[in-house]
């Protein structure tokens, strides 16, 4: 994979005001990937979004590893219940359109 | 723009200390905030409540200002010039109490009332991701069959945004950070927009895979024969087995809709055969049709 792909963990601590311990909590807890580019540890550029999230979590509402790991599961099943309620609602549409 | 009860967003009495403020505060907080709601305009809503909320009453300038002028806070600015008119001499250089925050995603009674230059005097400010917006796009059948570009104007700013083929009826896509500006430093809200796709007069859908029905000639339908079909991809010609019943199905492969994301690939069309029986027959016809009715006995 290309270089571009991803962002270096010093980078993304600093911009974020995070410990790269954190971060390493973070991958230890199985909440985000780490991979390594020449030499350096990197989050994939796909995963920046969720692990931004964990740090407002993290911040914002004093959340420990325990509970982002909680609530990364649960927002995972509501996602996928959300997308299942709405292929089931088209299907109820489909057999009956005034519902 | 009306009066707007701080203590009761934040669930608390007028004598709440800073503490059971901030304990308040986070207790809401870890049940209202974005990140926990997504797309739930209510949550983002009422999180917006006890920011604001927040930023009031953890301040002790703020709150001493709102808890001094609590409902005529709509004369609040005059009652302060004049004071700080009486009072310059012996107290220059005093502070007004106006924040210096993002007012936009306040409420308008905060903006009256706190709103304006100068410093809070606070030396800390809490971050806040900005609020979620949400929209709602209707696209017809056909506009859902194919990628397609869109300039949307949310909040005053063209958005350019590519639909993709084979999009569902309430479908979500989120744009990261087209949302309400952040607070402080915060991230900014995300733009989520749902997809609303009306029904189609000749096709219907079903996840991937799209239904319609065909009128045959009875002829047709007893003798067999080749029809010509109009599909979402286009006319074709399909043969017609003799002996088709009425209601009778046929698959015609990846010829439905396109697979959301999965370039080249498509589900089924269904064709139910509605045979139509001829009407205005001829002498003749009829003679045919007696004929053929006793023979069948």
């Amino acid at each position: 994979m290309e270089m571009h792909e991803f962002i270096p963990i010093d980078i993304f601590c600093s911009r974020h005001g995070v410990e790269t311990s954190f971060v390493n909590s973070l991958q230890e807890f199985g909440l985000i990937e780490i991979s390594l580019h020449n030499e350096m540890e990197c989050i994939p550029i796909s995963q920046i979004l969720h692990a931004e999230k964990l740090i407002r979590l993290h911040n914002e509402l004093a959340i420990n590893l325990e509970g982002m790991d909680a609530i990364s599961n649960l927002l995972e099943r509501i996602h996928q219940m959300q997308t299942r309620i709405v292929a089931l609602e088209n299907r109820l549409l489909f057999y009956e359109p005034s519902a | 723009m009306s009066f707007i009860d701080y203590y009761e967003v934040l669930g608390i009495n007028k004598k709440a200390t800073e503490d059971d403020i901030k304990k308040a505060y986070r207790k809401l907080a870890r049940k209202l905030h974005p990140d926990l709601n997504p797309n739930d305009k209510d949550a983002n809503k009422k999180f917006q409540q006890i920011n604001e909320a927040n930023e009031v009453l953890s301040d002790p300038l703020k709150r001493k200002k709102y808890d001094q002028y609590g409902e005529n806070w709509q004369h609040g600015e005059e009652f302060e010039k004049a004071r700080q008119s009486q009072s310059r001499t012996a107290n220059a250089g005093a502070q007004n109490f106006s924040g210096d925050f993002n007012e936009s995603d306040f409420s308008d009674f905060f903006g009256s009332m706190f709103g304006g230059s100068g410093s809070s005097g606070r030396t800390s400010k809490a971050k806040f991701r900005g609020q979620d917006y949400n929209s709602e796009l209707k696209l017809t059948l056909l506009e859902a069959f194919t990628t397609h570009a869109r300039t949307l104007t949310i909040n005053g700013k063209n958005i350019r945004l590519t639909i993709p083929a084979g999009i569902e009826n309430g479908q979500t896509i989120k744009l990261n950070g087209y949302g309400s500006k952040g607070m402080n430093g915060g991230p900014d809200g995300d733009l989520y927009i749902r997809f609303l796709i009306e029904n189609d007069p000749t096709f219907r859908r079903l996840a991937n895979d799209l239904y319609r029905t065909v009128d045959i000639d009875l002829y047709t339908a007893v003798l067999g024969g080749d029809i010509i079909v109009d599909t979402m991809h286009g006319k074709i010609k399909m043969k017609v087995k003799p002996e088709t019943q009425n209601d009778s199905k046929t698959r015609v492969k990846e010829k439905g809709f396109p697979v959301y994301k999965k370039e080249g690939s498509f589900g089924d069309l269904y064709i139910t055969y509605h045979i139509q029986t001829p009407t205005n027959l001829t002498e003749k016809q009829k003679e045919l049709f007696a004929e053929l009715a006793s023979l069948s006995k």
